[in-house]
């Protein structure tokens, strides 16, 4: 009845009318904003093409990693229907696997990823076996809450253990690349790659293989999906550890750049959020898209409001966004 | 339209006298609780102002998410405008916080109106409504945090007086004043919710909750009692941000437009009771003490958790379980389900 309406994504968005080609005007007025940000930013640096380019290449690179975050962020939506706020718990958590696995045994900060992984895929079973799946179906407020309560648990925890000291992660010497004249560190450029080829092989996994499959059938139609023999507890359970595992996963790649702090992943969680209604709730490759866009819309909000905190361009491109297109950039129409 | 149904349909609104059950234990609640001060000592008076803030944030956000169905993400804005308004006008031009705080009530109820207008405007409802609330608090805080005008990341210091000063709001340290002072505001926003829940407007905005499309076809006029309750919310989140101010004498962006304290907003009445008139106030009771509980755990450990001596994290990992264990077990909080099991017999 009117619960189950209100968690489906279409009920709660209507989009806004209007009677002009629907698919290609969204993207026509972002290439237009993009242009004038871009014009306006050229103004600002007094004409300095190479404060741009770094800003292109430090954006893009970044924008890959929260489009990995947002990517786990989306998945958890399309099929759970519910917003993760424990996300960037899950990439701090990731971190902190990181920072203990290298500074401990000495590996190296990119080999633990088969440590965070599977790590943070037991962790998503057992909190959706164990905690959210008892509050399916009720209200979305209560999912949210539940996922708030254990965002707070895990980066209190991480508190209480390591306390709020920064922590780093050493990398053997960071070589620095040279792209049009900017400057990319090494450990940014694999932390860009990795995202994107973990991003890549999650795509495929629900593309091409049956248990992704059985994702997309729960995705569309849960009742449907349950009627030819889904288990759908399961898929919810195995949608939440991947959706976990991506930010995980992020958070070990960008271990080297960051200071590790229990609040680390907040500024993911934030950028998450902007990048899932960015692309379109529930769809994946919005989320590295949005990513990418997200990226470039922090370093240009740094550069037009440079005394500001860079996240006010992304909030900014975020309200603009929740108002014009509720439904994201690339879904056409409603 | 509305009028004559509202005048033909028998309401047994007409025929509640003032005092029903709610106005008499708020009469004995306040009656009770005043000569608390006088019984605790300092640091206990500290834990009950603690309750009364969180009261006053608790039933700012049950009012406007709880009977108005409007899930806010973002309270913090409220209460941040309010501790903001009554620093900026007592720090740079004298003025009494008592008018700081009908400005910041002003300021704060204007804030929600523009900003539910806007969402409603564009139609953004559930979990969108809620993400766009926190993206409007957390611009605020990112603006004000970098913005000199207002001290930027600094933030205000309340400047201190000789003696006490009712009209500066402000009172020797310990001084049982502050929790009559805090009593008093409480016992006012607890008696605006009761009489606003009583209200036309109150039973307009539940009923808006329950089915906004029947509300609506009924003649009721949606919005304006949507962007009324946001605003009578707000309101209240300011008074809580500016007594807050005055008590600790300190406020700065994090403190007052912080995520966490959007977050204290919701797990308040979360744990009390959504939707009930005493589910805030019994969320306080339980929550606020948690702090200075585990500080004192933490501060002198028994033996088995010495390993606990001298770390920060506990007091809200401690919040955390419980608001899972309240989603989990009592999904309608403590005050909720004891409700639902008396009326139920």
């Amino acid at each position: 009845m009117s619960a189950t309406q209100a968690l489906s994504p279409a009920a709660e968005v209507e989009a806004p009318r209007r009677g002009i080609p629907p698919n290609l005007r969204p993207i026509l007025v972002t290439i237009a904003i993009a242009a004038v940000v871009f014009f306006l930013a050229f103004l600002r640096t007094d004409g300095s093409g190479l404060i741009l380019t770094q800003a292109l290449v430090t954006g893009l690179l970044a924008g890959g990693v929260y489009g990995l975050v947002a990517l786990g962020l989306t998945l958890i939506f399309g099929v759970l229907h519910i917003i993760n706020f424990a996300t960037g718990a899950f990439v701090t958590l990731g971190m902190y696997v990181t920072y203990v696995m290298s500074s401990n045994f000495g590996w190296n900060p990119y080999l633990t990823l088969i440590v965070s992984v599977p790590s943070l895929l037991l962790l998503g079973i057992a909190i959706q076996k164990f905690i959210i799946n008892r509050a399916m179906g009720e209200s979305h407020a209560n999912t949210l809450l539940l996922t708030l309560g254990i965002g707070l648990l895990i980066e209190n925890t991480l508190l209480l253990i390591f306390s709020g000291n920064p922590q780093s992660v050493r990398t053997s010497q960071d070589r620095v690349f040279n792209i049009f004249g900017a400057v990319a560190t090494q450990s940014r450029l694999i932390a860009f790659i990795g995202a994107m080829v973990l991003a890549l092989a999650l795509f495929i996994m629900l593309q091409r293989t049956p248990i992704g499959t059985a994702i997309r059938a729960v995705a569309s139609n849960p009742t449907g999906a349950k009627l030819v023999g889904i288990n759908t507890k399961r898929i919810y359970i195995i949608t939440f550890a991947l959706g976990i595992a991506c930010a995980g996963a992020a958070g070990t790649m960008v271990s080297p750049i960051v200071s590790i702090t229990p609040v680390a992943g907040e500024v993911f969680n934030i950028t998450a959020f902007v990048i899932v209604v960015l692309g379109g709730l529930g769809k994946v490759l919005g989320a590295v898209f949005g990513g990418l866009i997200v990226g470039l819309a922090e370093q240009f909000g740094g550069i037009l409001f440079p005394d500001q905190s860079n996240l006010l361009g992304v909030f900014i491109v975020f309200v603009l966004i929740l108002f014009l297109r509720p439904q994201g950039l690339f879904s056409s129409g409603s | 339209m509305s009028e004559t149904l509202v005048q033909t349909v028998p309401s047994p609104l007409r025929k509640r006298r003032f005092f029903d059950s709610n106005i008499i234990a708020l009469i004995v609640l306040v009656v009770l609780a005043f000569p608390l001060p006088l019984l605790l000592d300092q640091g206990q008076e500290a834990v009950a102002i603690r309750v009364l803030i969180f009261a006053m944030l608790g039933m700012s956000w049950n009012i406007m998410s709880g009977f108005g169905g409007m899930f806010s993400f973002g309270h913090a804005a409220y209460f941040g405008i309010g501790g903001y308004s009554s620093s900026i006008l007592l720090v740079n031009f004298g003025i009494s916080p008592w008018i700081g705080m009908v400005v910041g009530m002003g300021v704060a109820a204007l804030y929600g109106v523009i900003v539910g207008w806007l969402c409603f405007r564009y139609k953004l409802r559930g979990t969108y409504f809620a993400l766009a609330t926190f993206a409007f608090a957390e611009m605020l805080r990112i603006i004000v945090q970098s913005a000199d005008v207002v001290n930027s990341s600094v933030g205000y210091n309340v400047p201190l007086i000789q003696g006490s000063s009712w009209w500066l709001m402000q009172f020797p340290a310990g001084s049982p004043n502050y929790f009559w002072l805090g009593l008093g505001l409480m016992a006012a926003c607890l008696l605006v919710t009761i009489l606003f829940v009583r209200s036309k407007a109150g039973r307009f905005t539940v009923a808006i909750r329950e089915d906004e499309t029947a509300a609506s076809s009924l003649g009721v006029p949606v919005l304006r009692y949507k962007l009324t309750t946001i605003a009578l919310s707000g309101a209240i989140g300011a008074v809580a941000g500016v007594f807050y101010t005055q008590y600790y004498l300190f406020i700065d962006p994090e403190l007052g437009f912080g995520a966490y304290r959007s977050i204290e907003a919701i797990l308040i009445p979360v744990v009390g009771g959504i939707g009930t008139i005493w589910g805030p106030i019994v969320g306080s009771v339980l929550l606020a003490p948690l702090n200075d509980i585990t500080a004192a755990i933490l501060r002198n450990p028994p033996p088995f958790l010495d390993f606990l001596e001298g770390r920060t994290g506990l007091d809200v990992m401690l919040y955390a379980i419980l608001i899972i264990v309240v989603i989990l077990f009592l999904p309608k909080g403590v005050f909720g389900t004891i409700k639902e099991k008396v009326t139920k017999r």
